[in-house]
């Protein structure tokens, strides 16, 4: 895709993030909007190798969700991407549904891993990785993490992990948006100078702006091509991107917009002729 | 006499067993690899050993990677961090996604001895029990320890082992039949049935012996699968003998004797007396000092095997 098809892809993503929380009657649409630029760059700009037509392919690339609970994000884009029906979008938390509130690997196409406890996907990825390397396979292994989710200790255990074992087939990207549930990280547990503490435990860091189409896809193909070291694109993002009243609010990580809040919701992500 | 061997050892000897046959298997430590006998891999198959370093939840979900790749990936270290300090990341990713992934947890039990409570895993086995899709292992004696590391590398989905640190009493044999989830049986008795596991096996076979001598036939059954229970030969022993003990180097609630209990009670309701640690942490002390002082004997067997008869 190009960028600006891309960018219109953002927009269908977002549209759905929203539809499917308010549809479901809750859901956690601030960290779904935060990392909706990076999920449709990875799956979308040629980045991940995936093949919709056959979700076990053995030698498809593999995206780890560690922060489970922005599971409308993830799916929403495999859905786009023609893993299943969009309709089952529509489904979402309910009764039999194939999506969880919290991804399970087991009832969706296309998922990888389940998660929903904080803090271990990178673990599962460095695992992952670990193992094409000793089966001399080329896949790549992708892990999105969240910024108040790096307040997880085991998280810091897998990143000596990876950086011990040189696992430069893992690319992690953590959708730093600065607001956790109970209010802003600064506030909270701060990160401190979050580049300088992946750089002093042996990774390859690039700094870049999460909703920047281009940033975010020149950043994973940097990430692919470097060798010895694991990398992390640490992304600068916004909670709940594209809705105003949304944007950098805690409240909104885990609340549902009503049919109103949802219109202007929509209204604001597609222009108003899209309603 | 029979020769006493530390069931670790039983795990190293499959470990190297499998390492030796298998490309899938993995072998992950936590920084204890001598005191597992994962050394021995370390040594033999470098390639197939991981030392995850201090770092039991990263040791647990690594593990979990390598199991959505393909691998059979063995994690070991002692039974009080695995199960306890990684418990939720045994359940929410290797339970839950139910991945092929094996745990072991060594120096589980009281005998552990001068380490003192910190380091003496009494509720591994009620931790493991409640996970859906685990299974949960407790051998005998160091051959048993090799065949159930063995047999757990052909079962699909999550598997606990569990054993001690000590020298115990070997009882059975190479040709011993394994199967997971069936009772062995070790002794024919008609008064009553002890179902035991781990190495109250042997103490539970001392006790039978000496109970001849009060005319008392006891029936000893190794339940090294706690979960899933052989509930057919719990069912059957009890139809035969009609009173059971159980025995355990682990605390009562949560353990085999809870899941012998659960099963009767649904089915076939008689007296059962229980062999284990009550509501409490061990301590410091000799490992033959600390299983006389937390009632975990023969002696100990044998006198709930003649309270569970008067109340027949």
């Amino acid at each position: 895709m190009t960028t600006a098809e891309l960018i219109r892809m953002s927009r269908i993503i977002r549209s759905d993030i929203l539809t499917m929380i308010h549809k479901a009657g809750s859901g956690h649409p601030g960290g779904s909007l935060s990392a909706a630029d990076i999920m449709t760059a990875l799956y979308f700009g040629d980045i991940i190798h995936v093949d919709p037509e056959h979700p076990n392919w053995e030698d498809r690339d593999r995206f780890i969700l560690s922060k489970g609970h922005v599971a409308p994000v993830l799916y929403s884009v495999l859905a786009r991407k023609g893993f299943f029906p969009a309709t089952e979008l529509w489904t979402l938390r309910k009764l039999g549904s194939i999506l969880q509130g919290h991804p399970h690997r087991e009832f969706t196409p296309g998922l990888d891993c389940s998660s929903g406890s904080l803090g271990q996907g990178l673990s599962i990825s460095n695992g992952l990785a670990v193992a094409f390397k000793k089966q001399n396979r080329n896949n790549r292994v992708y892990c999105l993490l969240g910024d108040g989710e790096l307040q997880e200790g085991q998280v810091w255990e897998a990143v000596m992990t990876a950086a011990q074992h040189k696992l430069d087939n893992l690319c992690a990207i953590v959708d730093y948006n600065h607001v956790q549930l109970d209010g802003t990280t600064e506030e909270i547990k701060d990160l401190g100078n979050l580049a300088a503490k992946f750089h002093d435990f042996g990774w390859n860091v690039i700094q870049l702006d999460g909703h920047d189409m281009e940033q975010i896809t020149a950043a994973f193909r940097m990430a692919e091509a470097y060798k010895g070291k694991p990398t992390v694109l640490i992304a600068e993002t916004v909670k709940g991107k594209g809705v105003s009243f949304m944007e950098n609010d805690c409240n909104w990580h885990g609340n549902t917009p009503v049919e109103e809040q949802l219109k202007q919701a929509l209204r604001e992500i597609n222009g108003a002729d899209d309603e | 006499m029979n020769k006493k061997v530390p069931m670790r050892d039983g795990y190293g000897k499959a470990l190297l067993e499998l390492c030796e046959k298998r490309n899938d298997v993995m072998v992950l430590d936590a920084d204890v690899a001598k005191s597992t006998r994962t050394v021995w891999i370390r040594d033999r198959y470098p390639e197939k050993f991981m030392d995850m370093g201090i770092a039991e939840q990263d040791m647990v979900g690594t593990a979990a990677g390598m199991a959505l790749a393909g691998m059979t990936p063995f994690v070991s270290t002692y039974g009080v961090f695995l199960s306890g300090r990684a418990w939720d990341q045994i359940r929410t990713t290797v339970c839950y996604n139910n991945l092929n992934v094996k745990l072991a947890g060594a120096h589980a039990g009281i005998s552990v001895g001068p380490d003192g409570a910190t380091h003496q895993a009494l509720e591994d086995v009620a931790l493991m029990r409640v996970l859906p899709k685990m299974t949960v292992i407790v051998p005998c004696d160091a051959e048993e320890t090799r065949k159930a590391a063995l047999a757990m590398a052909e079962r699909k989905g999550p598997c606990f082992i569990r054993f001690g640190r000590e020298a115990v009493p070997v009882v059975t044999g190479e040709e011993t039949p394994f199967e997971i989830g069936k009772a062995r049986l070790c002794r024919e008795g008609t008064d009553v049935t002890v179902f035991a596991n781990g190495a109250m096996v042997y103490e539970a076979l001392q006790a039978a012996e000496s109970l001849t001598e009060e005319g008392i036939s006891v029936q000893v059954i190794d339940m090294h699968t706690v979960k899933p229970l052989d509930e057919e030969s719990v069912i059957r022993a009890t139809e035969e003998t009609g009173c059971i003990v159980t025995a355990e180097e682990h605390q009562i609630a949560g353990g085999l004797g809870s899941a012998v209990a659960e099963c009767l009670v649904r089915n076939h309701p008689v007296p059962v007396e229980m062999v284990g640690t009550e509501d409490t942490f061990g301590e410091s002390g000799k490992p033959e000092e600390l299983m006389c002082k937390y009632g975990l004997t023969a002696e100990h067997i044998a006198e709930k095997v003649r309270k569970a008869l008067s109340r027949k």
